[in-house]
């Protein structure tokens, strides 16, 4: 593991803002939006939400960061923003090279095969033609869809889709890696093979953000934790249980019983 | 609520070979913009410069061509008959107007073979029409994929313009045998319709890169697209000959920004490829002729004798606009795609 010296990710002051169109608070009809043009108003629907307001932090090379809070908190907005997928309104995400973000809600085309969506994941992360052509078997073998490659991606089940894009999203390595919520995909089965290709990404990734609420999976994984409460940082720092016991602790449940916690080290190998 | 309450813990059990600092990780002193700059790193919305963005887009050339195919075949995969509405789609549309100017009203308008010119109009319009409804939508439509995995956006557009030019080959197979079935002749002049279709796809992409961008904010402009589009095709001589109107006549400025206007023409370009009748009817391509082209205008029905009044603009001066148009929308909806590069993902 190299020295802790090295930033990889530095985020500066973040403020990420979403529009939302057609948040309620109108009755919606035509006579109502003449009413507005009439009156010059500005639409009242269109509401800005501040999913991410002010975080910074410094992330060195080798650190995996655990980010952790309720939903609606700003997680995955940051990881996002990070990746720079969103464009931040205020501040600025700086990265030593392309933020790779596999999150298993990264919607695909529904109405194309596993096989399609396969390889149009790969030519959109910037494999060439031959790259996919190689790694199309290991990729699909990997999601364990079996038959149903060849069917549409519509007709899968929520953890068949799942673990398909998964496998697309892990079949290249990356930099910056991080690691949305995959860890609660599919079947047991499928999660310990995720566990492990995560553990591999990891070695082979300079840094890793992992957002979970599996917050044994955080423990077991990351040596430094962020909690974010509304879009700001409620606590962060290398001490992960006592955070996740504080975090736990705000937010109602009990703290973690850890009994043997010396048997989970092997997983913090990266 | 605490703010940063600092971390006042041991070292973390589970992950002493992570090995963290002996102190919480405070941000350091110096501005974090300076830090960053200091070991090189970049911002991550950062948006390329023209050149290089141009250059990622070539290298995802694979991934947009891959896209725009998968779609195509996406598009009919609930329907029944599946890839056969590719064909069916340009027939029927064919067939109505056949049945409408064809037998209902049984009008030629001063123009010969005036369903070969009526179906080539459509199709080709409809290629230009198509193209700038889906990639005006292309944005708010793609807002996953956008969230979900780095790439260039102009990949998405420019993949909703190859879609049309996959359906227009389509199109123009079937657009062959319907020309050729009107009596229509095969000459070697049907291969200028390559490089027309060519400049028209060029002029889509560059259009369709401007659209996706005014169509990436609010969704108003979408709604109005088919309407301005609708317009635009009865402004265009799609259904009628701006050359050979009678009332243009008196008119030449009009006549002429209605005929240099893109979709005229391009669809000029194309039928006067594949029509036979259209080049000797064309003004300009005889010798003038004061009376024969007053006993057009007055007769309507000596549609050859067109070919004996000015033009009001000549074909090479059509392939110069062409092009023209096709460099100007390309470099413009290019540049103007690219300004806004990193803000796609807000929705």
């Amino acid at each position: 593991m190299a020295s802790g010296s090295e930033p990889t990710v530095v985020v500066d002051d973040l403020h990420v803002v979403y529009r939302v169109y057609g948040a309620g608070g109108e009755k919606g009809t035509a006579a109502t939006a003449l009413m507005r043009v009439i009156k010059r108003q500005r639409r009242p629907s269109v509401r800005e939400v501040e999913a991410i307001r002010g975080v910074s932090f410094v992330v060195n090379h080798g650190d995996a960061i655990g980010i952790i809070g309720r939903n609606g908190s700003g997680k995955s907005t940051l990881l996002q923003a990070i990746a720079g997928l969103l464009p931040p309104e205020q501040g600025c995400v700086y990265t030593s090279g392309q933020a790779a973000l596999l999150g298993v809600n990264a919607a695909l085309l529904d109405d194309l095969t596993g096989e399609r969506n396969v390889v149009l994941g790969c030519l959109a992360m910037g494999m060439t033609p031959q790259e996919t052509k190689d790694r199309y078997q290991s990729i699909a073998d990997f999601s364990g869809v079996g038959d149903f490659i060849d069917y549409p991606m519509r007709t899968y089940s929520t953890g068949m889709a799942q673990r398909l894009r998964f496998s697309i999203a892990s079949a290249k390595s990356h930099e910056i890696l991080m690691i949305d919520e995959a860890l609660a995909t599919g079947d047991a089965n499928f999660r310990a093979k995720s566990h492990e290709r995560i553990m591999q990404l990891r070695a082979e990734a300079g840094t890793v953000f992992l957002v979970a609420h599996n917050l044994a999976e955080i423990e077991a994984s990351c040596n430094r934790v962020i909690w974010l409460e509304k879009g700001r940082i409620m606590r962060q720092g290398y001490d992960v249980p006592a955070i996740v016991d504080a975090y736990l602790e705000a937010t109602g449940g009990e703290p973690r019983k850890r009994d043997k916690p010396q048997d989970n080290t092997h997983s913090a190998a990266g | 609520m605490r703010e940063r309450a600092r971390d006042q813990g041991g070292p973390g059990t589970l992950t002493d070979d992570l090995a963290p600092p002996e102190v919480d990780d405070a941000p350091p002193d110096e501005p974090l913009a300076e830090l960053a700059a200091r070991y090189r790193l970049r911002p991550s919305a950062a948006r390329p410069g023209v050149f290089a963005y141009a250059g990622q887009l070539w290298a995802r050339r694979h991934f947009i061509m891959g896209f725009a195919t998968a779609r195509n075949v996406a598009m009919y995969t609930e329907a029944r008959l599946g890839q056969l509405w590719q064909v069916l789609t340009p027939l029927l549309n064919a067939a109505v107007y056949y049945l409408i100017f064809g037998i209902i009203l049984g009008t030629n308008r001063g123009v010969p073979n005036f369903l070969g010119f009526l179906i080539t109009g459509i199709f080709i319009f409809n290629f230009t029409q198509r193209a700038f409804i889906t990639t005006s939508r292309v944005m708010p439509d793609s807002l996953p994929l956008i969230r979900a995995l780095p790439f260039p956006r102009a990949c998405l557009p420019i993949g909703y313009v190859l879609i049309e030019l996959e359906q227009l080959v389509m199109s123009m197979i079937v657009l062959t045998v319907i020309v050729l079935a009107t009596g229509e002749p095969l000459t070697w002049y049907w291969l200028l319709a390559i490089p027309a279709l060519l400049l028209q796809a060029v002029f889509n992409v560059g259009m369709g890169l401007f659209l996706a961008r005014l169509g990436a904010g609010a969704d108003d402009f979408s709604q109005l697209m088919p309407f301005l589009v609708r317009t635009w095709m009865y402004a265009s001589g799609v259904v009628y000959s701006i050359q050979t109107i009678g009332t243009l006549r008196h008119h030449p400025a009009i006549s002429y920004l209605l005929q240099i206007n893109p979709a005229a023409v391009f669809i000029s370009l194309v039928r006067n490829a594949i029509l036979q009748s259209q080049r000797l009817a064309a003004p300009g391509s005889k010798p003038f002729n004061a009376l024969k082209c007053d006993l057009y205008y007055h007769n309507s029905k000596l549609v050859y004798n067109s070919a004996y009044c000015h033009p009001t603009i000549t074909t090479s001066q059509l392939w110069l606009y062409g092009a023209g148009w096709a460099v100007v929308a390309l470099v413009a909806g290019f540049l103007f795609f690219w300004a806004a590069e990193t803000r796609y993902g807000r929705g």
